[in-house]
């Protein structure tokens, strides 16, 4: 069993303990602890169950490399799964479940998998779930989602809040064990602006467990000595809880700051997403344990070597009563003698080398532990727990057992390989190392800047040195290499003296036994989160996978969310073995970031809730709202849609803002249209070129409505353009099209005609403007007074400007309704005054506001189109009908050789009509004319759509415009229309000008 | 005339600094070639400042000031109350040289960012250097806060002014809120 040694551990205070629920169950544990460390001290060794098989499965690892404990943590709107309990800070209060587990975690149905493991190899569901093909989607599929992923997805929003921060240093260090504390010091002290990050809320790394001398005083003194320098330095920031996430091109790196995690009782965000930009990035990222791949290497109970150290020394629990060790390397001799030296029972050190350790297998001989070299762990015996290990020699097929070691726990080594994610996310290159056997970082293939210089420098163990004097040369020399690339002169100032390495050198051991039998090598455990094994690489090889990154996705090596940080140089060293190759020459799998799985919150930010988006809002938008405003999105603006009365449906209330409109008078906030002012001598040629019409034959105080394509000639935007002055113009534009349409004019201006003497401003936000519509509109007007808007003082087409009612009026006499209408601009700040003030001079006139809605039907009653209904991009004024407006005089518009193209000159191009049905419906939106026969594709054969359909009040009837291909020349000619319900309706063709085609209304 | 309102008429939040509406600021969009010595003069004089700002440079406050928005483009702040006379004083001492001045005063919100950590308020949705080193007083960036457009500068020791487009201006009240909200202090600066 696990248990709480008496020696306290170094970073857990006994005096004060801490409540926790696993599973539903109360437990203790000391502040300080982690999760892991705490379950762990309540003899919770296993945790969870594996993905494919439901193993049993325990912790295995003491930091961010952990691929099983991961656990669902809190409950509500602090749920999250995936957590990893090795990373997890205890703190009073916290529940954990444990995941994949179907009905407990003891009894599991989904373990019966298990027993068909020799049929779940490799690429099981590839060859199995591909025929018969039609039940993929029924069968199969439903089947695996529902079996798929660990954890639970949340349910409730998330309660926390999280912000992002940005942040521009020198150098940035990643990792705050000894190796980054010396490179931030190095750099700090050439003057350099510094930041260095910790992920865990500890500094100094392995070194105080792994213990040793710096400069002649105990690591972990040298340590407090260092932070408290680091701490002096004005130009350094040292945070802890952040971890390096990602590197990207130009230095610039995320930094993951988990604020609260430990103390979910604070008002602060929960997590913080550092957004950096570094001239050099120095990874002191260290180095992660290998575990060994024997049978049974996946018993709750079988932990990496160091992890057990770890927990022995820095949270005081010893993970089993009887561990045996088993390594390839020295460095596994600490542990035995660690937990010797704190009185756990060490019944022997398995060694796989014919010759053993150096002087650390003399201190075990001498500490009176049992040293067995050349041999093996056969098989590890245990189900749900370790109970002992099958002893046998390393060269050999496992199959001549010497005897059973009984054992609750076994601590594996197989070397160490340094941390290189970071090093590599941006393109660094990795080379292979003989002797310690592991991908370093190659530094002359580093990841470089803009400049072809490198902007990533490792140090310590991230470069490969695993001796603790050797890391501090290293990381002393890479933080005054990355102030010196910084424009910073380093210090000459002698690294620190650290110990010197002296251990025999490690064998690589990728199979234990060397020549494992089958039914070892299928119990095997490379990836212990998504189950994959020994055999099932050797399959995938002989199966012809040769690509490390192809038998990756086979197999789902290192896809889990540890993404193989374990698994990893195991899997593919059994793949160059099976294929016969170097490992060096099969290679990694790319790695990418984050370096480990980062909150989605963090990644939002601030951008949730009322802050997720931006909504504009027009200075009238509050009355909107006030009056039970439907609204409808338009752009990034929300835009009263209908205002319903009482119980009126939207559609009543639409056909009553028409019918009022038409008859007494209508207000609409049409604040939103962009505005654009164009100013300067080359103005009305620059228009020109920009619309399709003539610009500049427009007289001041006249407005003209005008076209604007795109350079293929597709339509773009349309609006009315006022003149103000003689080098001045007001170009009005869609409501969504402002911002667009303003880059588009900058941008020829800019690239194309820059030698033209024309400036642009947007000023669609400057003006509040309202649209007074119906035949009772100028009554009230007058109203309000100061301004003479008489037939003959403002004609149609005309604008003007004054004080009206008291308010700085632009009026614009035009209409999109074809009833007598005026657009009546005002400074912003007055807008909803000016609102109110019409509201109430209309209330005699029966004014009532109407939505977009109302103004869409008025406009197809009047045959009018709409940017966006019937344009979609791939439309030409010439498909509309609109051919009066492109000028035939002019040389040249944007547009106009795009418009010549064979394909768009073509007279079988479908065209705008009005359509009309016999019985008198609604077509549906976008529904096709139809014919008989099938296209290519097996389609019904199509020779229109629809672009437009209303429910007309004012015709009692159904009306719609449409392009259907020779439409024009086919009036009073009824067409198929298919409906979404399989059946169709027929529909004639006719004018698209419903309303008062002579104009007579909107010219009284 | 009626009174005019600005955006969010005042509204202000206290979190580990203050964020407040500024209310209406005349504020004037001149675009022209800004080496042009004539131009110079009647912004200087409009505004009331002594020259014209370097790159990314405030000169002045929001109550006769300039700003540098892009290499042909000035932002010019005046009295709320005297805009119109300005943009028309402009427009007649400039007459027949090319340049562009409109009144964009009520296309814009104002917001104030005051108190100890307001660098970080900033830092928070700015992609922007906002260190004591790199950022100090009169020094303005034209950028984007968070989802929005937007221009700030500093106008004094933890003091900076930040304007937008009006239609926006709830989601940068909001957005600047919640970056000031106690409990977020970052320490950094």
């Amino acid at each position: 069993m696990s248990t709480r040694l008496s020696k306290a551990g170094r970073l857990v205070d006994t005096s004060k303990s801490v409540a926790f629920t696993f599973n539903g169950k109360k437990m203790q544990g000391h502040a300080g602890d982690t999760l892991a460390s705490a379950l762990l001290a309540n003899d919770q060794m296993m945790v969870g169950r594996s993905f494919k098989y439901h193993r049993p499965r325990g912790i295995v690892a003491s930091g961010a490399e952990e691929p099983n404990a991961l656990v669902n943590l809190g409950s509500g709107n602090t749920f999250e799964p995936n957590q990893r309990t090795t990373t997890t800070e205890l703190f009073d209060g916290l529940s954990a479940t444990s995941q994949n587990h179907w009905p407990s975690l003891d009894f599991d149905i989904g373990a019966v998998n298990g027993l068909f493991a020799n049929y779940l190899t490799a690429g099981f569901y590839y060859k199995m779930f591909i025929h018969p093909r039609p039940l993929w989607k029924y069968v199969y599929e439903p089947f695996i989602r529902q079996s798929a992923g660990l954890g639970k997805a949340p349910k409730d929003t998330d309660g926390d809040r999280y912000e992002h921060f940005y942040a521009y240093v020198d150098v940035a260090v990643i990792g705050g064990g000894v190796a980054g504390l010396q490179a931030a010091l190095a750099a700090g002290e050439a003057g350099a602006k510094v930041l260095l990050m910790e992920q865990t809320a500890h500094f100094g790394g392995r070194a105080p467990v792994d213990g040793g001398t710096i400069d002649g005083i105990e690591a972990e003194t040298w340590i407090a000595g260092a932070l408290a320098r680091l701490d002096e330095m004005p130009n350094v920031t040292v945070r802890r809880r952040m971890m390096g996430a990602g590197v990207y091109d130009h230095g610039y790196l995320l930094g993951y700051e988990r604020v609260k995690d430990h103390a979910p009782e604070l008002d602060a965000p929960r997590h913080r997403l550092w957004r950096i930009r570094a001239k050099q990035i120095v990874t002191a990222t260290g180095a992660i344990e290998r575990p060994i791949s024997f049978a049974g290497n996946d018993i709750p109970g079988v932990m990496l070597a160091s992890a057990v150290r770890d927990y022995a020394v820095n949270y005081g629990v010893a993970v089993g009563q009887k561990t045996v060790v088993v390594t390839n390397n020295d460095d596994g001799y600490r542990t035995a003698l660690k937990l010797k030296e704190l009185g756990v029972d060490v019944p022997a050190i398995i060694d796989a080398r014919e010759d053993g350790a150096g002087a650390l297998a003399d201190a075990a001989r001498k500490a009176g532990i049992r040293v067995e070299p050349g041999k093996a762990i056969a098989k590890v015996k245990g189900g749900k727990r370790v109970e002992g290990v099958e002893l046998c020699r390393m060269q050999g097929n496992g199959g001549a057992v010497i005897e059973t070691i009984k054992c609750d726990a076994v601590a594996m080594s197989g070397g160490w390989s340094p941390v290189v994610h970071l090093w590599s996310h941006c393109g660094g290159k990795l080379v292979w190392d003989e002797v310690e056997s592991h991908f370093k970082p190659d530094p002359d293939r580093a990841p470089t800047n803009q400049d072809g210089k490198p902007f990533v420098i490792t140090a310590g163990s991230a470069s490969g040195p695993l001796g603790l004097g050797e890391v501090l040369a290293d990381a002393d020399a890479a933080g005054k290499k990355a102030a010196e690339a910084a424009g910073f002169t380093a210090a000459s100032t002698p690294a620190p003296n650290g110990d010197a390495r002296d251990e025999k050198p490690m064998q690589p051991v990728w199979m234990m036994p060397s020549d494992a039998v089958y039914n070892l090598r299928m119990k095997m455990w490379l990836d212990y989160q998504n189950d994959v094994k020994v055999s099932d690489v050797q399959l995938a090889a002989r199966e012809g996978y040769e690509s490390v990154e192809h038998t990756k996705r086979y197999t789902t090596l290192g896809m889990a969310t540890d993404q193989g940080k374990l698994s990893n140089i195991n899997g593919l060293a059994i793949l160059a073995d099976t294929l016969g190759a170097e490992i060096p020459q099969v290679g990694t799998t790319t790695f990418r970031p984050p370096y480990t799985p980062i909150s989605m919150g963090s990644i939002g930010g601030e951008a949730r809730g009322d802050t997720f988006q931006p909504i504009r809002h027009t200075p009238i938008q509050q009355w909107h709202i006030d009056n039970g405003a439907y609204m409808e999105p338009v752009g990034h603006w929300r835009r009263p849609y209908t205002f319903p009365r009482g119980s009126e449906t939207y559609e009543q209330a639409v056909n009553r803002e028409i019918t009022n409109t038409r008859t007494n008078v209508g207000l609409l906030d049409a604040s939103t249209l962009g505005k654009i002012i164009v100013k300067g001598p080359d103005a009305a040629k620059f228009l020109d070129l920009m619309y399709t019409n003539m610009m500049s034959t427009l007289k001041p105080g006249k407005c003209r409505y005008g076209l604007m394509c795109n350079e293929n000639g597709f339509l773009m935007d349309d609006g009315v353009v006022a003149r103000l002055d003689e080098e001045t113009f007001l170009v009005h534009t869609t409501s969504g099209g402002a911002a667009h349409t303003h880059a588009h004019m900058e941008e020829w201006l800019q690239t194309e005609w820059w030698d033209m003497k024309v400036y642009t401003a947007d000023v669609t936000e400057q003006y509040a403007q309202i649209a007074i519509v119906g035949p009772k509109a100028r009554k009230v007007l007058e109203q309000l007074g100061g301004m003479d808007l008489s037939k003959d003082a403002l004609k149609f087409m005309e604008w003007t400007q004054g004080k009206l009612g008291g308010f700085d009026a632009r009026i614009f006499r035009i209409s999109f309704s074809g009833e007598l209408s005026y657009e009546i601009a005002v400074p912003a700040s007055q807008g909803r005054a000016f609102w109110d003030a019409l509201m109430e001079a209309g209330e005699e006139h029966g004014v009532m506001p109407y939505g977009t809605e109302c103004l869409h039907v008025m406009r197809a009653e009047k045959g009018f189109i709409m940017i966006g209904d019937e344009t979609d991009g791939t439309v030409i004024p010439q498909d509309l009908g609109l051919n009066w407006a492109i000028s035939k005089k002019k040389e040249d518009f944007i547009g106009k050789r795009g418009q010549q193209r064979t394909f768009l000159a073509s007279e079988d191009r479908w065209q705008l009509v009005g359509l009309e049905t016999v019985d008198g419906s609604v077509l549906p939106d976008g529904a096709y004319a139809v014919v008989h026969g099938h296209n290519e594709n097996g389609q019904r054969t199509m020779i229109g759509r629809v672009t437009s359909t209303y429910y007309s009040p004012t015709l009692g009837r159904g009306i719609a415009m449409g392009l259907v291909k020779h439409g024009p020349e086919r009036m009073g000619e009824l067409v198929e229309f298919a409906k979404t319900d399989g059946s169709t309706v027929m529909a004639k063709i006719v004018d698209p000008v419903w309303y008062d085609k002579e104009g007579e209304k909107q010219n009284v | 005339m009626s009174e005019a309102i600005s955006v969010l008429a005042g509204a202000n939040t206290e979190g580990f600094c203050r964020v407040s509406e500024l209310g209406l600021h005349g504020m004037i969009t001149v675009r022209g070639d800004l080496s042009n010595a004539d131009l110079a003069k009647a912004l200087c004089a409009v505004a009331g400042v002594d020259a014209l700002p370097e790159v990314r440079k405030m000169v002045g406050g929001l109550e006769g000031g300039i700003a540098w928005m892009s290499p042909d483009e000035l932002m010019v702040f005046v009295p709320y109350a005297q805009v119109v006379d300005k943009v028309d004083e402009l427009n007649s001492t400039l007459a027949g040289s090319h340049f562009l001045a409109v009144n964009v005063s009520d296309a814009r919100a104002v917001f104030g960012i005051d108190g100890a950590g307001a660098r970080e308020v900033i830092a928070k949705v700015a992609p922007v250097d906002m260190s004591p080193e790199a950022f100090t007083t009169g020094d303005l960036r034209r950028t984007r806060i968070a989802q929005v457009a937007a221009a700030f500068w500093m106008a004094g020791d933890d003091s900076f002014r930040l304007i937008c487009f009006r239609s926006v201006g709830d989601y940068a009240f909001k957005l600047l809120s919640v970056s000031a909200a106690k409990g977020g202090e970052v320490g950094y600066f």
